[in-house]
């Protein structure tokens, strides 16, 4: 909502000294945020009043011309060249004197022009920098204002708008009226009510023959006829200024007046061109199959749930939203119809959004508007309309009122002291009350308060508490730790994704969460399915209407754009939850006015999908650099497996490994990862194939795995240390390439029994000394037994049976 | 040489002589002084110490002399052995620290040499601060409390007070889950988590819920339609606004300084009611210190908490929440919100494994 101080100033006696600052202060205390503070361009120089005394027409030139003498105060008028025509001799204008600087650094000179010379410039409203408009210059009028008056002042140039933003529960701050009330409210000033008129009775039988026929989505309907209106009379310029300053397009006397009202009152308000009603008009729900074209010229198509004014020509208006343009008010209209009405404000909501028009009329109405105001309201426009455009009122009023009593709500007077944590007396909080405009009986110390009428926000105990805070300060009530009961820390799940992120990132993987969405064409790019994915029926983009079933594309996404960015040696790793395909079933939406019962929370519960935790890691380039040290290593399948041990150890789960075979990895170069029998993720190189279409280096890598399905961490006991000597012994084994070498060390381990310490394969060796299609694995030994020193013959004893083990299962030969 | 059985003459046994005994003494120390390196030193010592030196074989001899004779020569033998074992000692020492001191030059290194082997990796500035603002608020005695990022639309809206005609129920501001009665949406706040918490725990209730959620918006320099929250949930008996007021100040301090102030601003929302934005005074602002506006916060809405099962005559409290990404925008001086989402490894980089 605009709302410039010019005419706030009108409605509330502002304290001597009151600025933008200070108003900004009683602003955002009142909880009006000022989003922006509006200034005119400056206009330096003398910019006066001008009244045009003659116009001599300039012929011979691409263009008419005009040159005008004007009365500028002094004694010889002005001699000034003017290519404008909608003005006349005695009209009152702004002329930009020489030495004058407009806006967008504009001087104005003498100057020869058309053979004449022009000493000085009549000003249009988008010279002077406060309008769009350049179809003509600014008039004035004709009197009231003497020449060679400085017309900054006239024209308010110094006059600031302040644009508040406006919460969705104060319809009312919707206009100058309810932000008056506030100012006034948290400046202690008086201010007058622009609403506090009583209409006039005017006489006769009600104008026109009215029927509503959804009470309940219009309580009242107020409508007034006037006659005799000058299609070609003007807006006066100072309403066009305001209605300008307000964001508003001037358009005609007619609109711009209801227009002006809904800015200084709050009721939008309709001009229907009277002669072009047929019948009685009637308040309904569209009917099936029946369409308007809206003031817009758009032609809709209506569903049952939009109300509309109609006649006996059928839609002649949505609702409070936009009015049809088969009854629009024209340059030749001089009868009105004018209509003010209260609309149920949800209703109103759902027909902006089905038809997106936010008008400045439904953002009222949606919001909620005033309905004691709506014949106040056409008092105002009648009386405008007759000053200005010579129209009457013609009939009685039409007032369909159908508004049952105002809700009451019992407050008990301690309770804003209780939500406040400070002192409020019982006296406070009446007069807080009674100053947003509520009704208050106090009896004994309990309150029954009857909110305004324009405060349909005003429904419960808590809304009047908020009231009553509002007026005391909430900067007044002071900070005051509260005494929390002992937690529990983190959950293990929450320090195991912590543990996580910080050994991966302790490893020299860099985070980057990617968006969730995903698309059909990146999935099958990696060979993963795309079928069963829960999908968004809006999505930011078409191309991406699924939630991911996998890290994997966003991650490699932010390597392609890393690598865009001309970055080659690259780490990442995303710790986040993915959606699991499935069917959806319909999550139940049940009432509020209590807690679910059991069954129908566990439906609800149920029926959000599962977002299992996922870590993942992509790797490209070298892992380890280059440097004085060597030449550095490449990324490799291993590094995507060593993440996911690093993961797992960080979890305090052991990870298993063994050969798999899943897109998008390479079918040789893929391990399955297992804690016990059960399949967590995979890790290792790329697919080529998925490389050359994502476009990614050659033997990028990747691991994901599913945190969740990780066990939780047993409770670790703690070994016996033994201070005995080790015996250290190696033996390098033969076998066929194709055993994994997982299953050797298992087989070692298992059998070289409790004297092993620790086994580790250090080398592995292929040659044609070894024969084809055979390896050579070299391990390490470490025996020490717990309570005594280890004999030779003891070790060797363990070690031969380790060996015979791997020589038993997999045909391992001791290399000689 | 005598014999061990050559009768005995002094005179004879000239190696016992002080004249040879000084002059092996002499002769040695001049050796060890002329020793040069180690190796030189210890090519020299069997001649002079060693066991066919002239002092250790004159000592052999001392067997051979008389009693009264014996003494006195011995005395001499050891002396001169004494001296000569010093000598060699000591350049011994002089030679060693030589060498030590020349293999140490030797060995110096450039110490300013690339030593980063390893890339150090980072956790996301996001990741971080969330974890700082949930080990603040634990600090306190809160508990972490979690939900689904697709989440029912009953608990993300009917639940907190959102009736279905309230205009961010619609398609142009919140992520519809298909089909379009599926009743699932993309949360498009952490709020859903305070109702979570209020059906699944009985109060006393203290708990934070930082998470990610979704609003239709295009991503530019300060939106994402992707971002995340922190969210704050106290329901106890006689919590009041002053209470709310001190729990935002502890965290605006602990996460801003200790001359960080809390601001009010009444607003509205559906869940509370008193309602308030909040501002932080922010002293370390790139731009000078400065109010920051930073979250919303309230008195939990009683018809929340009858939503949810907690009866409203009996338990009050309040619920705070505020943006991640605008607190990493003015906390670390990031003027476009494409740095956060984008993951260009460059700017994670900057923000370490912790905060």
């Amino acid at each position: 909502m605009k709302v410039p101080v010019s005419w706030l100033s009108q409605h509330v006696d502002l304290p001597a000294g009151t600025g933008v600052e200070e108003l900004d202060a009683a602003f955002v205390r009142q909880g009006l945020e000022v989003d922006a503070v509006l200034r005119t361009p400056e206009t330096t120089g003398p910019l006066v009043v001008g009244r045009v005394l003659e116009i001599e027409e300039l012929t011979g030139f691409k263009k008419p011309i005009r040159y005008c003498r004007v009365d500028v105060g002094n004694p010889e008028p002005q001699g000034i060249v003017c290519g404008a025509r909608n003005f006349a001799v005695g009209d009152l204008v702004v002329v930009a004197l020489p030495g004058v600087v407009l806006p967008g650094d504009f001087a104005i000179a003498a100057r020869e022009t058309y053979g004449r010379v022009s000493d000085g410039m009549i000003c249009s409203v988008r010279e002077l920098g406060i309008g769009d408009d350049h179809e003509g210059i600014l008039v004035l009028g004709t009197e009231g204002i003497d020449p060679g008056t400085p017309a900054a002042g006239v024209l308010g140039l110094d006059d600031v708008v302040l644009d508040l933003e406006v919460t969705t529960d104060r319809g009312y701050c919707m206009a100058i009226r309810g932000v008056a009330r506030e100012v006034a409210a948290a400046l202690g000033a008086p201010w007058q009510d622009p609403a506090a008129t009583t209409p006039p009775a005017w006489p006769g039988e009600p104008a026109w023959a009215v029927q509503v026929e959804d009470p309940a989505r219009c309580d009242r309907f107020s409508m007034i006829a006037m006659e005799g209106l000058d299609p070609a009379a003007p807006t006066p310029w100072w309403m066009r200024r305001r209605l300008t300053r307000c964001g508003v397009r001037s358009i005609s006397l007619a609109v711009d007046v209801t227009n002006y009202v809904m800015l200084e009152l709050g009721q939008p308000m309709h001009a229907f061109d009277r002669d072009a009603v047929r019948g009685p008009v009637v308040v309904r729900t569209a009917r099936p199959g029946e369409r308007v074209t809206t003031l817009d010229g758009a032609d809709r198509v209506l569903t049952d749930d939009d109300l509309l004014i109609t006649d006996d020509s059928g839609p002649i208006g949505l609702a409070g939203v936009m009015g049809g343009a088969s009854t629009e008010v024209s340059g030749a209209t001089t009868a009105l119809l004018l209509e003010a009405a209260h609309w149920e404000p949800t209703g109103i909501g759902r027909g902006v959004r089905r038809h997106k028009l936010p008008s400045e009329a439904a953002k009222r109405f949606e919001r909620g508007t005033d309905p004691d105001v709506t014949v106040v309201a056409l008092a105002r426009a009648a009386e405008l309309l007759a000053e200005f455009g010579g129209a009457r009122v013609v009939g009685g009023v039409v007032d369909v009122d159908t508004r049952g009593p105002r809700p009451q709500i019992t407050l008990a007077t301690d309770r804003p002291q209780a939500v406040a944590g400070i002192p409020i007396a019982p006296d406070a909080v009446v007069d807080a009350l009674r100053t947003v405009g509520c009704t208050v009986e106090t009896e004994g110390a309990v309150l029954t308060v009857t909110p305004p009428s324009w405060r349909p926000d005003l429904t419960d105990p808590a809304d009047l508490v908020e009231e009553v805070v509002r007026a005391v300060g909430y900067d007044e009530i002071p900070g005051v730790l509260p005494t929390v009961p002992p937690g529990r820390g983190l959950t293990p799940a929450q320090r195991r994704r912590r543990s996580v992120g910080r050994a991966l990132a302790d490893a020299g993987y860099t985070e980057a969460p990617a968006y969730p969405f995903v698309g059909p064409a990146a999935l099958t790019a990696l060979g993963l399915p795309s079928e069963g994915l829960l999908t968004l029926r809006n999505p930011l983009s078409e191309q991406e209407p699924a939630m991911r079933p996998s890290l994997l594309p966003g991650l490699l996404a932010t390597l392609a754009r890393n690598l865009g960015r001309g970055q080659r040696d690259l780490a990442v790793f995303e710790l986040g939850v993915v959606f699991t395909p499935g069917p959806v079933s319909a999550a139940p939406l049940p009432p509020v006015d209590r807690r679910p019962d059991d069954d129908v929370l566990a439906a609800l519960l149920g029926a959000v999908p599962a977002q299992p935790w996922h870590v993942g890691v992509a790797l490209t380039g070298l892992r380890e650099p280059r440097g004085h040290w060597g030449p550095g290593r490449a990324a490799d399948w291993a590094d995507a497996v060593e993440a996911a041990r690093t993961v797992a150890e960080a979890a305090g789960v052991e990870l298993t490994v063994r050969a798999g075979d899943r897109l998008p990895w390479h079918p040789g170069r893929c391990a399955e990862l297992l804690v016990g029998e059960v399949v967590v993720g995979y890790a290792g190189e790329l697919h080529p194939r998925v490389c050359a279409d994502l476009e990614l280096p050659a033997r990028t890598c990747a691991m994901e795995l599913d945190l969740d399905a990780l066990p939780e961490k047993a409770v670790a006991q703690a070994p016996a240390i033994s201070t005995f000597p080790p015996v250290r012994m190696d033996a390098a084994l033969v076998v066929d390439a194709g055993v994994p070498e997982a299953d050797v060390r298992a087989s070692l381990a298992g059998a070289a029994g409790e004297l092993l310490e620790d086994l580790q394969l250090f080398d592995v060796y292929t040659g044609a000394s070894l024969g084809e299609g055979r390896r050579s694995l070299a391990y390490a030994f470490t025996f020490r037994a717990p309570d005594r020193t280890l004999t030779g013959e003891q070790a060797r004893e363990a070690f031969d049976a380790a060996v015979a083990a791997a020589a038993a299962d997999h045909g391992a030969v001791l290399r000689a | 040489m005598s014999g061990a059985n050559d009768p005995f003459d002094p005179k004879q046994v000239a190696a016992l002589s002080p004249e040879a005994l000084d002059a092996a003494v002499a002769e040695g120390l001049a050796a060890f002084a002329a020793a040069a390196d180690l190796d030189a030193l210890a090519a020299v010592r069997p001649a002079h110490l060693g066991d066919r030196g002239p002092v250790l074989l004159a000592r052999r001899e001392l067997g051979a002399l008389p009693p009264a004779a014996r003494k006195d020569a011995g005395q001499r033998v050891n002396a001169a052995r004494v001296a000569l074992t010093e000598a060699y000692d000591a350049r011994l020492a002089v030679l060693a620290a030589e060498r030590d001191e020349r293999v140490l030059a030797e060995e110096r290194v450039d110490v300013t040499l690339p030593s980063g082997r390893t890339r150090p990796g980072a956790r996301h500035p996001l990741t971080t601060i969330q974890d700082r603002i949930a080990d603040i608020f634990v600090g306190m005695g809160y508990e972490v409390a979690e939900g689904p990022e697709l989440e029912s639309e009953w608990l993300n809206f009917d639940a907190l007070n959102t009736g279905p005609d309230h205009p961010a129920r619609s398609l142009a501001d919140t992520f519809f889950v298909a089909p379009e009665d599926s009743g699932l949406v993309l949360r498009t706040h952490t709020s859903p988590v305070q109702a979570r918490t209020m059906l699944e725990r009985t109060p006393p209730i203290y708990v934070v819920a930082p998470g990610r959620v979704f609003r239709t918006d295009e991503l530019d320099a300060t939106h994402t339609p992707v971002f995340h929250q922190v969210e704050g949930l106290a329901i106890d008996r006689g919590l009041t606004m002053a209470h709310l007021r001190g729990t935002l100040e502890a965290l605006a301090r602990a996460l801003f300084g200790p001359d960080s102030e809390i601001r009010w601003r009444p607003h509205f929302f559906p869940f509370t009611e008193p309602s308030a934005e909040f501002d932080v005074w922010f002293p370390e602002h790139r731009d000078g210190p400065q109010w920051v506006e930073w979250g919303g916060c309230g008195m939990v809405n009683p018809r929340v908490l009858t939503a949810c099962g907690i009866d409203p005559e009996v338990y009050g409290g309040f619920a705070f929440g505020m943006g991640i990404e605008r607190a990493l925008q003015f906390r670390h001086g990031v003027s476009d919100m494409h740095d956060i989402v984008e993951g260009d490894v460059r700017f994670t980089s900057a923000f370490g494994a912790e905060q």
